[in-house]
């Protein structure tokens, strides 16, 4: 709607975010539409609350873990650039893409998918999946649905198919080995139109 | 007497009438032409989208794509998570899994990778979700030279700008003036002939009477916004006794309806000009306006309701169930009131012609002041109207179901979007119970297999 071009300019650094993304200046702007959009006051950034406005994000047993993922430790606002890297995760992996040697893996590749798949087990940030993280996940996406000892029993289960070194906790690397013939692709990929 | 005093006021209204209608075509046909001629250019310019910037860098876009971003998976909770396990778990822990020629693979239980489908839907509702799009007004197209339609106004070539001007002048200068008079008109005229027929006594004549005075100023008003409506299906128009249900885009929905039927309206009591207009009409021809505090009281609002339907010599009611402003993409959920009182209810399907006018009141932006100007100033109102034929409730079917079958119906009609969420949620919160069913779902795949595994 409307010259794309002047939408563009207005978004500081847009070179840069595309590049790093890999978004298309079409998705650039309508990606900015919809922050505008969620930014009902007009301040330029989101917060918590803006996100929490989302209905359909409220019904989301896991809702409150993907709004903190957009949130870096100790911000309280994301701004449009954060909010785009964010999403970029979600973008299918670019198949025909030349492996350039010295450049930096992108956001969308398998690696940083299940890295950010990853955050929302590891609140606390420290590279490991205890087990009571495991329980509070389990929890809440099956709320009051189960009791307390069949999910004790899921996530002792979980655990030690995972753990391969014994140190009771799961971290990336044993993770990322539980999930190797997932088609993280597919499922961690959102599919964005143009 | 009163037969020719109103032939006389119809005779001057009809010269002003016939002028107003001479522009009416006119604007019809002015905006089409134009858009039709700055079609081309338009779809040029949108297919060809220039990035001005050192490298001079082109990307090319379609039009049909505005409005959406993703294209969601329509894959259930169940699905999904059985095609990842599928996949994940392809050398299966216990090898007589694989023997068994089941559709369900081996294991059930639980997998790191399940949280990957609410994590997606969940990035997906961040992107693009159905409900928050359906509180703000229609993205067209094309541009249909109104600067509230186009939202990132930029020069895009003289001719258009000569056109957007030459139709600021015509709708400002010349129609909105035009229709202000008429409103004013239609709106004097209703106040004071339904408070002279309200001297008459109860009877077939103050019947007759009101029905006429009702339609003659709903149908001025109706000019007033240059409103173009086409009724289909008149012979399933609302009777004495039945309930009349709508889907709700704005307050001109009344108009539009009531210009071509008699209804009985329900409402609160307004103060100023509203509350004027409310209580010369209840005069003539009973309506049903409730006080601020029994609003909130469902069994009086219930009561008041089925006395009028039992009655059969009143009018049928009017009821807009989804109880907010919704902007004509969709349907939102209907609250159950009104089905609950047993009568037949007649649905009927509005859908406005965004391209003329948007006329969806987003009440949190605009005033009803705002809006009305807004409305008048626009090309014109272009909507259908679809008279539906009666539901009754069935056997066995309660009010929510009752009302969702109906809305169904409305929104097939009318080409909308059916949706299950509720209106009130443009200004509340969504409830835990939601939540709740996510999590059900989810458990009972989990926790169901387990307990078949046990008993095995």
């Amino acid at each position: 709607m409307g010259s794309t071009s002047s939408t563009l300019l207005k978004i500081p650094n847009v070179e840069v975010l595309m590049q790093e993304t890999g978004f298309s200046p079409a998705h650039i702007i309508r990606l900015h539409d919809r922050f505008k959009a969620l930014d009902k006051e007009g301040r330029g950034h989101l917060c918590p609350q803006d996100f929490g406005a989302i209905k359909e994000l409220a019904m989301n047993p896991i809702g409150d873990r993907i709004i903190g993922a957009f949130f870096s430790p100790g911000k309280e606002t994301v701004d449009f650039h954060t909010f785009v890297k964010i999403l970029a995760h979600f973008r299918p992996v670019d198949k025909d893409r030349p492996k350039e040697p010295n450049s930096p893996e992108p956001i969308n590749s398998r690696s940083n998918k299940l890295k950010f798949a990853f955050q929302l087990y590891d609140q606390d940030k420290d590279g490991k999946i205890s087990r009571d993280e495991l329980l509070k996940v389990l929890r809440s996406m099956l709320g009051m649905q189960v009791t307390e000892e069949q999910l004790e029993s899921i996530a002792d289960r979980t655990i030690q198919e995972a753990d391969l070194d014994r140190d009771e906790a799961i971290s990336f690397e044993e993770f990322r080995k539980s999930l190797e013939k997932v088609n993280i692709d597919h499922k961690m990929s959102i599919r964005f139109l143009r | 007497c009163q037969w020719l005093c109103k032939h006389l006021w119809e005779n001057d209204l009809l010269l002003l009438l016939c002028a107003h209608l001479l522009v009416a075509l006119l604007v019809l046909a002015f905006p089409k032409c134009s858009v039709d001629l700055t079609g081309c250019e338009l779809r040029c310019f949108y297919f060809q989208l220039t990035y001005q910037q050192k490298d001079q860098a082109t990307i090319t876009g379609d039009v049909c794509s505005f409005g959406w971003i993703i294209a969601k998976e329509p894959t259930s909770l169940e699905e999904e998570l059985k095609e990842i396990r599928r996949n994940g778990s392809s050398q299966d822990l216990d090898g007589s899994a694989s023997l068994t020629t089941g559709p369900s693979p081996s294991s059930s239980e639980f997998e790191m990778s399940d949280t990957f489908y609410f994590c997606r839907r969940g990035i997906e509702s961040i992107v693009d979700d159905e409900v928050t799009k359906r509180f703000t007004a229609e993205e067209l197209d094309s541009w249909n030279l109104l600067t509230r339609s186009n939202y990132n106004f930029n020069h895009i070539s003289t001719r258009l700008t000569v056109l957007w001007g030459l139709g600021v002048v015509i709708r400002y200068g010349f129609l909105l003036p035009l229709r202000l008079t008429l409103a004013i008109t239609g709106v004097s005229l209703l106040v004071v002939f339904t408070t002279m027929i309200g001297f008459l006594p109860n009877g077939r004549v103050k019947n007759f009477l009101s029905e006429k005075v009702h339609l003659m100023c709903y149908r001025i008003c109706v000019r007033a916004l240059t409103a173009i409506i086409t009724y289909h299906h008149s012979e399933n128009k609302p009777k004495n006794g039945g309930i009349c249900v709508a889907n709700h885009t704005s307050p001109i929905d009344i108009i539009i309806l009531a210009s071509d039927g008699c209804y009985a309206m329900v409402g609160q009591i307004h103060g100023g000009l509203m509350g004027l207009i409310q209580k010369s009409m209840v005069k003539a021809c009973p309506h049903i306006w409730f006080e601020r505090s029994e609003v909130k009281d469902r069994h009086l609002v219930a009561k008041r309701l089925s006395d009028h339907v039992k009655d059969k010599s009143k009018l049928p009611i009017l009821i807009f169930p989804e109880g907010t402003c919704i902007n004509n993409t969709s349907v939102m959920m209907f609250k159950k009131g009104s089905f609950e009182i047993g009568s037949t209810v007649y649905p009927v399907a509005i859908k406005y012609d965004p391209r003329f006018g948007d006329a969806f009141w987003n009440s949190s932006k605009f005033g009803m002041v705002n809006y009305l100007l807004r409305m008048m100033s626009s090309w014109a109102i272009v909507c259908s109207v679809w008279y539906l034929p009666p539901m009754s409730r069935q056997e066995g079917e309660d009010a929510v179901q009752f009302a969702n079958r109906v809305k169904a119906a409305i929104a097939r009609q009318g080409g909308l979007v059916d949706l299950l969420w509720d209106g009130g949620l443009k200004r509340g919160k969504v409830k835990d119970t939601f939540k709740e069913e996510q999590q059900k779902l989810y458990s009972k795949i989990l926790v169901g297999t387990q307990e078949d595994r046990s008993r095995s």
